[in-house]
């Protein structure tokens, strides 16, 4: 704990011997024998008073109920708290309590309900937290708390408050609190105006709860503006929806891209495409399950680190595949068809043999969790992440196919075999990097998915269909076909889906693919010439 | 053709793994069947049932078995295809001539198996929490009826958390749209308003959680203190929560109630994202009682893997089980007909410390625990019902079933009795 709280509680602890101690003892037992308790609304009073009374440890034991480390003793109802360093403390005195303690020792019950209480209490007493991000989540946590007893602790801050960003969280706090006292209208009505200008979901919520018991005027203000930030949010839910559509449609062309090279290029109808992206997830599992064990210190790049090992362990199956099964199948679909498919059964069955049936835990590093505000719109890291991994693994193929010997020769074998063969090209060599190529790319995207959605031997069939209907509808063969179908389908999936439901939403996309092959049974970008004839 | 080929190849996968003891020992031995999906989508849930079947019947070996013969698992595989589930069942009574048959998952499953039991009069302990609508004589349904999970969570978050406005979310098939149909009759019941209830389905396997987040979301910002009622399925369930998590919905602002999220789903989960968010179940593996904690110590000793969880189905199979090693012991019999007389009434402790007793509907009592997800992928109960419930397999809010009983006892004999006209025969299958 840091020196200035301390000072705060002390200055706190002064103002409580000012007023009648005696009082203040009794409240002060009141509170501590409802932590006790068993009942929820005795408890989540319990904090209010506690919050409210300036005892020396209010913090310190809100803080330990917080983090789960607040006990009763269950012998004699005394409430203890651990510390960090494992010492068990008195609660009321923060007397270190010594001997055998572990015994009878049974958690304060807490749930959401009491959880908010704590939150908001905690808020109110953290205001003057030397760190400006802590400031900022206590003004957020008195704006949601909404509790009256916070509006001195509120001015005492706003009186210091230097960075102008906190203080204006600190001033819409101060105004949400003001609406539930009985403040004169005018002030309520500055209140509004203030909470008004957030213009987000938080401020919509506390206005629209405002209700009927509150002046006219008050409540007729609240609502044009609850009208008015309806209508900001209207424009910017129409952009939220195209981003999540692009978001979406990364997703679509991470899964599609390795197809689009080996069904695309190759012709083959690849089954176990799926099952490649789920090793690709499946190795994202192994690296950080040995960076747990060997590097904690590593983890935020376990990603970075489970992309190269991805392609490499996807590849190399691909390429096994291709030798042992796919390359006696050369032209002949529905056999490829068959064993593809087969051996997708067989490495989903090896894979749940080999990591058992349920979910494997791949945990997302700190810097993909949650979210930033950019206007309206609300980003998530780990979204925004796969959208740019996606372009970079675009780009990174094109570049390939375009610009290296490895992707001349491709480009020359998927135009005219024969004569590529009869140039010099060892066309069998390059079927199988080229399957390698797509395998491990669906590898790679593998280790994407990981971070949305169940690592479970179960992964790859979800994308498998959503992966052919985006190369289908893209053009065979062509990788900014693939791009423009995925973005396409992505962002009209879920521009449908706030009117159609997701189950309805996901039929019109397919009723419209079914309808489009018809008229253009080559896709988006069909392939002109001689390639588009073998 | 691909869903033909599929069944065609999972069938011939299929043929090789199901396994029965020689023949020499079957008149010795009661076969047991057990009927869980080893391989495809379920084998992630039931697998672990299959195991603790296998446990519970060593066990009961160990002690001297049944009627002084051994119990013999038949374990089949019906690889998450629900018209093998039928076939199997058949093979496991006609052809292996079971005693009665652990299994089933899916409500799908159910159903499709339902006209095998009748027609070869067996036994049927299906485990797993279910939509209700149903009481079949063959069948006993150790698992929880809506009344007995869906009902009772919604009542906590109304009396403990205020909530006022209500995010029906399921994933698009039978238990879900049931559970959502009894649950808005009954939040309808309670003087909830059409507008405070939003309800939402997805397909199965739903990853892309962006949109429907948002809305709910949205929803939730009339003022109201909101909360979803999850009856997403499964593997779903994963990116829901990421998704939460990661647009800042937290389970203090707007807590997520699930009923088919147990410690199982979470061994696999960062659980950071969802901790505080709710679950209803009747068994947690963390219920602090000496039976449970005898139940854990056997389970880690019999899969030899001491970080395998506990959950409720294993419960029911645990009950289920047990009623009905009661059942033929006071029937003195493995016979179909005697044991379905004998095992109404049955007690056997649960692992919640208390007693479970099936009863004439075929379903059992149990207590209801409302848990909140802890860091560690276990739940911390905050709340549970003062009693045991008794499972209510005709809903008492749904127009059509308020009407209907069923009681398996003579002379009544009848799982869809209509007390308005007196006759047995309402709607659904039950005669």
């Amino acid at each position: 704990m840091s020196l200035l709280p301390r000072v705060v509680l002390l200055i706190g602890l002064a103002v409580a011997v000012l007023s009648p101690a005696r009082a203040q003892a009794d409240t002060v037992d009141q509170a501590f024998s409802g932590l006790a308790s068993s009942s929820y609304d005795k408890i989540e009073k319990a904090v209010e008073t506690l919050a409210a009374s300036g005892h020396p440890t209010a913090e310190m034991v809100l803080r330990a109920l917080e983090g789960g480390n607040l006990f009763v003793r269950e012998a004699d109802k005394v409430i203890v708290y651990k510390t960090q360093d494992g010492k068990v403390l008195d609660g009321r005195t923060g007397a270190a309590i010594t001997g055998d303690t572990a015994d009878g020792l049974k958690p304060v019950r807490v749930n959401n309900r009491i959880r908010r209480a704590v939150t908001a209490a905690l808020g109110s007493l953290t205001l003057l937290s030397p760190r400006p991000d802590a400031r900022r989540a206590a003004a957020e946590a008195v704006f949601k708390g909404r509790d009256p007893t916070a509006l001195p602790h509120l001015e005492a801050a706003l009186a210091k408050e230097k960075v102008a960003g906190v203080r204006r969280v600190m001033e819409q706090a101060r105004a949400a609190t003001l609406l539930a006292t009985d403040a004169p209208e005018a002030a309520k009505l500055a209140a509004i105006a203030v909470i008004a200008g957030r213009a987000d979901l938080d401020a919509r919520a506390l206005l629209s709860s405002l209700g009927k018991d509150v002046p006219p005027a008050v409540a007729k203000a609240a609502a044009a503006a609850v009208a008015e930030i309806d209508g900001r949010l209207a424009v910017w839910n129409t952009a939220q929806s195209v981003y999540y559509g692009i978001s979406l449609g990364s997703v679509l062309l991470l899964a599609a891209i390795g197809l689009a090279i080996t069904f695309g290029v190759m012709g083959v109808i690849n089954m176990a495409h799926g099952e490649m992206v789920m090793l690709g997830a499946y190795t994202t599992f192994v690296v950080q399950e040995t960076i747990r064990n060997a590097a904690p210190g590593l983890f935020d790049y376990s990603l970075t680190i489970a992309v190269p090992l991805a392609f490499l362990v996807a590849a190399a199956v691909g390429i096994l595949i291709e030798r042992t099964v796919i390359r006696f199948l050369y032209g002949r679909p529905l056999e490829t068809l068959l064993a593809t498919w087969g051996l997708s059964l067989v490495l989903q069955q090896g894979v749940r043999t080999l990591f058992g049936p349920t979910n494997r835990e791949v945990g997302t590093p700190a810097w993909m969790s949650g979210a930033f505000e950019l206007g309206g719109l609300t980003l998530t890291y780990n979204r925004l992440t796969i959208i740019i991994f996606a372009a970079v693994v675009l780009a990174l193929l094109m570049l390939i196919t375009r610009f290296t010997p490895f992707g001349l020769r491709m480009r020359a074998v998927t135009q005219n075999r024969p004569m590529a063969a009869s140039m010099g090209i060892r066309t069998p060599w390059l079927d199988s990097l080229t399957f390698g190529l797509g395998s491990g790319i669906a590898g790679i995207a593998g280790v994407a998915l990981s971070q949305i959605d169940n690592v479970s031997p179960n992964l790859g069939q979800s994308y498998i269909i959503d992966s052919f209907m985006v190369v289908v509808f893209g053009g065979v063969g062509n990788l900014w076909g693939t791009l423009v179908a995925a973005l396409t389908l992505g962002v009209a999936n879920k521009l449908l889906e706030p009117f159609a439901g997701a189950v309805l939403g996901k039929i019109f996309i397919l009723v419209f693919i079914i309808l489009f092959i018809q008229k253009r049974p080559r896709g988006l970008f069909a392939l002109k010439g001689r390639a588009a004839e073998t | 053709m691909s869903k033909i080929l599929r069944a065609f190849a999972m069938a011939v996968a299929v043929a090789g793994w199901s396994f029965s003891a020689p023949g020499a020992m079957a008149a010795e031995t009661i076969k047991v069947g057990i009927l869980h999906s080893l391989s495809g989508t379920m084998a992630i849930s039931e697998t672990t049932l299959k195991d603790v079947m296998l446990m519970l019947i060593d066990e009961q070996n160990k002690k001297g078995g049944l009627l002084g013969k051994k119990l013999e698992p038949v374990v089949v595989d019906p690889a998450s295809n629900w018209p093998l589930f039928a076939e199997k069942a058949r093979e496991l009574i006609s052809k292996q001539k079971v005693a009665a048959v652990f299994g089933c998952w899916t409500s799908v499953s159910r159903k499709s198996v339902l006209p095998v039991f009748e027609e070869l009069n067996s036994l049927l302990f299906y485990p797993v929490q279910y939509e209700g609508e149903e009481s079949q004589r063959n069948v006993f349904y150790t698992g929880a009826a809506p009344n007995q999970q869906a009902v009772p969570a919604v009542d906590y978050l109304m009396k403990e958390e205020g909530v006022k406005r209500w995010v029906l979310a399921g994933t698009d098939y039978v238990y879900p749209r049931t559970t959502n149909k009894i649950l808005e009759a009954y939040l309808k019941s309670k003087g909830v308003a059409a507008d405070d209830i939003m309800i939402n389905y997805t397909p199965f396997g739903h990853a892309d959680w962006q949109t429907i987040v948002a809305s709910i979301k949205k929803f939730g910002s009339a003022g109201k203190k909101t909360a979803v009622v999850s009856t997403i399925n499964g593997d779903a369930n994963v990116p829901f929560y990421k998704e939460l998590g990661n647009q800042g919905v937290k389970a203090t602002d707007i807590p997520v109630v699930a009923f088919s999220v147990g410690e199982e789903e979470l061994a696999g989960v960062d659980t950071k994202p969802l901790v505080g968010h709710l679950a209803a179940w009747n068994y947690f593996m963390s219920v602090d009682k000496p039976i449970n904690k005898e139940f854990i110590k056997k389970w880690h000793a019999f899969i030899k893997n001491p970080k395998r969880v506990t959950n409720d189905p294993m419960e029911a199979h645990f009950i289920g089980f047990n009623m009905w090693i009661e059942a033929v012991k006071k029937a003195g019999t493995t016979d179909a007909n005697a044991v379905i007389d004998s095992i109404v009434g049955v007690s056997v402790p649960n692992l919640s410390g208390g007693l479970s007793t099936m009863m004439p509907n075929h379903h059992i009592t149990k207590p209801v625990l409302i848990g909140e997800v802890k860091a560690d992928g276990q739940f911390n109960t905050v709340w549970e019902t003062p009693g045991l419930v008794v499972g209510d397999e005709w809903s008492d809010y749904l127009p059509g079933s308020m009407d209907l009983i069923a009681d398996w006892r003579a002379p009544m004999s009848c799982g869809n009795f209509n007390v308005k006209t007196g006759k047995c025969g309402g709607k659904g299958k039950g005669s």
